[in-house]
């Protein structure tokens, strides 16, 4: 057992000696015409030798590391929460203050702020969206980054061929993310797990690359730019209204001067709607007969054909549902770029998506939300590390794993009244 | 007298070259126990398989009251009335024990988007009254104290109680059982024996019944058919079988 640690040992620190000396200890650098190679400094040398210590000493000492993990109490949210009883009373206050502090918040920040949370808010939805199909209903998609893409081109390619506003597009956009979602889950029906997973990053890549090649009409890798933004009640937010005779700018109207951070404020406010309305669908479908369907086809497939529920059915409408979340999305996004190319809509969104259900805890909304805010939040702070940004993913991603397999905030059944 | 509820004629069933249900007949009538006994690997749940629709039979009918239904998909034929267990429980481990009753009652619920968002008077009529359905039925196989708790994590036996309550839901006029009794204690078997005679009795169901224990099959059934290597091998009442030579041939061996 000690040999075979040892040798273990040895053998991670053997690897890790090579890729250090072959990504850190020799670079290739310019002299003049010629390329040279170029051994590392002595505290770099150091600096691999320490690395490889250290990877030697954990893998020797994996059970001693591993007790000290157990060491670490894990944060019990049911214990710092009141009682159940006194939940029930005090969650619509709760919700009602949390929507307040959301709504006056960005009046106090800076302009960035708003602005990455209006990006946290999008991302938040993503999640919410893909938590039906792969949360819930237990659909692997690694593709679902294809229907925020047919969202956000949707109002792009609407409202700079035929002008059409933002809120008339929003469902439109939502309609054909749906379209697209239903039109795949047709075919896909009969695969499960990994077959699907490929699929569906097969149809995520079909879809980049078709926005990609379709230059007359996509534009192509140069994207469309110059999208219009929402207005309100017709309320422009640019500094010179440029919708006609009778459009009006927001601050005109108003008698305020103008100030681009109206603008921010109301992209964020627009994301505050959209979420508070993509929950509130969500959360009522989870109740709902088939919210219970998609869950229960999860659970056991079989069970479920026997007791006469069209799985068919099911999981179109799991597919069609999430996909039109992403779209409502999606439209959003473009609505706040006003540009987008297919730059946006890469596997690594897809990615990121999931990354996100599965930090939350598979199903469960309150954890979705905060993973979406951990997210998009830690690449920010950490902008200055931004070339070790993938590593810190990675990190988080073993730590989570490590520390709460669950997820950050797991699902909790919900418990029903039994007596009218 | 009573009406014939399944009838199944010549029901033959293969893979490739492989025969493994080979021209089986069976009848259920109204409110009858019927068992489907053999030694292992005859046939048993291909049968089930067959007539529940996870396999579309190659040969031969399958009348539900009067109506052919070999070849239907098997959530079509659960709908008109016949629903069955499997051999090794199949829940929804980790929803509770009343989504599961409320899940097996999809089909009569108000399944439409807009009236489940909206809540209508009419969807929460259905949902209430889906509710008072699973109430009903847990309360029948003495369950409900645990109608919040994971179904994952009830005991076997009452997981196997739960499978059934969950069929039951459905509205059923022919439950088929795949070997209900496997893994339960006697204490547990003696339960199941009541409760499959007042499925019959009280809720004038009929039952088709897999199974090994033979003191469960020959006290509770009305009817047994004996499968041996996917060919049917005898039919009778208990006591027919237990002096059947060929029966005990088929469990036993030859001499």
């Amino acid at each position: 057992m000690t040999t075979n640690k040892f040798y273990n040992a040895i053998f991670a620190a053997g690897i890790t000696l090579i890729l250090a000396c072959l990504m850190i200890g020799v670079k290739l650098d310019t002299s003049g015409t010629q390329l040279a190679v170029k051994g590392a400094t002595a505290a770099q040398w150091g600096w691999i030798g320490g690395g490889i210590a250290v990877v030697f000493l954990s893998q020797l000492f994996t059970n001693q590391i591993d007790a000290l993990f157990r060491m670490i109490p894990k944060p019990s949210i049911s214990t710092m929460l009141p009682e159940e009883k006194k939940m029930a009373t005090l969650k619509p206050w709760l919700i009602a203050g949390v929507i307040v502090i959301m709504v006056i918040w960005p009046f106090m920040v800076s302009r960035g702020s708003v602005d990455l949370a209006t990006l946290t808010l999008i991302y938040i939805m993503l999640g919410l969206g893909l938590n039906i199909v792969v949360g819930l209903a237990g659909l692997l998609d690694l593709g679902f980054v294809a229907f925020y893409a047919v969202g956000a081109y949707t109002y792009a390619l609407l409202s700079e061929y035929f002008g059409l506003s933002f809120w008339v597009c929003l469902p439109i956009s939502a309609g054909m993310a749906a379209l697209f979602g239903f039109l795949l889950g047709f075919p896909v029906l009969r695969l499960r797990g990994d077959y699907l997973a490929i699929v569906t990053l097969g149809f995520g890549e079909i879809i980049r690359i078709l926005l990609n090649n379709w230059t007359e009409v996509t534009g192509g890798p140069s994207g469309i730019s110059g999208i219009a933004k929402p207005t309100l009640f017709g309320l422009e937010f640019t500094r010179k209204a440029k919708g006609g005779e009778d459009a009006m700018t927001f601050h005109d109207y108003f008698n305020l001067d103008y100030s681009s951070s109206y603008k921010v404020i109301f992209l964020y406010l627009i994301a505050i709607l959209l979420v508070c309305i993509v929950i509130y669908v969500i959360n009522r479908l989870m109740r709902m007969p088939i919210g219970r369907a998609w869950e229960a086809l999860r659970e056991d497939e079989i069970a479920c054909r026997s007791l006469g529920l069209n799985r068919t059915a099911i999981k179109l409408s799991a597919f069609t549902l999430g996909a039109s979340t992403a779209g409502f999305a999606g439209a959003f996004f473009s609505a706040r770029q006003g540009f987008i190319s297919p730059e946006s809509f890469i596997f690594i969104e897809s990615a990121i998506i999931l990354a996100i259900v599965v930090l939350g805890g598979m199903g469960s909304q309150m954890g979705i939300i905060l993973a979406a805010i951990v997210m998009t939040i830690l690449p920010e702070l950490a902008r200055e590390f931004s070339e070790y940004r993938m590593l810190l993913f990675g990190l988080l991603m073993v730590l989570m794993m490590r520390w709460r397999p669950e997820g950050l905030i797991p699902t909790k059944r919900p418990q029903l009244e039994l007596k009218q | 007298m009573s009406q014939l509820l399944l009838d199944v004629n010549g029901l033959t069933m293969r893979f490739g070259g492989l025969v493994a249900v080979d021209g089986v007949n069976l009848k259920v009538k109204n409110r009858q126990i019927v068992s489907v006994i053999g030694p292992n690997g005859a046939g048993k749940t291909t049968v089930f398989n067959c007539l529940s629709g996870f396999y579309i039979p190659t040969e031969g009918s399958v009348m539900l009251k009067n109506e052919q239904i070999a070849g239907l998909k098997d959530y079509q034929i659960s709908r008109k009335g016949l629903v069955r267990t499997f051999q090794h429980v199949r829940l929804f481990q980790k929803m509770t024990v009343i989504e599961n009753m409320l899940v097996a009652q999809h089909r009569h619920l108000n399944t439409n988007l807009i009236s489940g968002l909206l809540k209508t008077p009419n969807y929460r009529r259905l949902e209430r009254d889906a509710m008072n359905h699973a109430i009903h039925w847990l309360e029948e196989v003495d369950l409900l104290e645990f109608a919040n708790r994971e179904a994952g994590n009830l005991s076997y036996g009452q997981q196997r109680r739960l499978e059934i309550a969950r069929c039951m839901v459905t509205q059923p006029e022919l439950l088929m059982l795949d070997e209900p009794a496997a893994g339960l204690n006697p204490n547990e078997t003696k339960e199941l024996d009541e409760l499959i005679i007042k499925l019959r009795d009280e809720h004038e169901i009929s039952v088709l019944l897999i199974e090994h224990d033979m003191s469960l099959v020959m006290g509770i059934s009305d009817h047994i058919y004996v499968i041996s290597q996917g060919a049917p091998l005898a039919e009778g009442n208990a006591d027919d079988i237990k002096n059947n030579p060929d029966v005990i041939k088929a469990y036993l061996g030859e001499e």
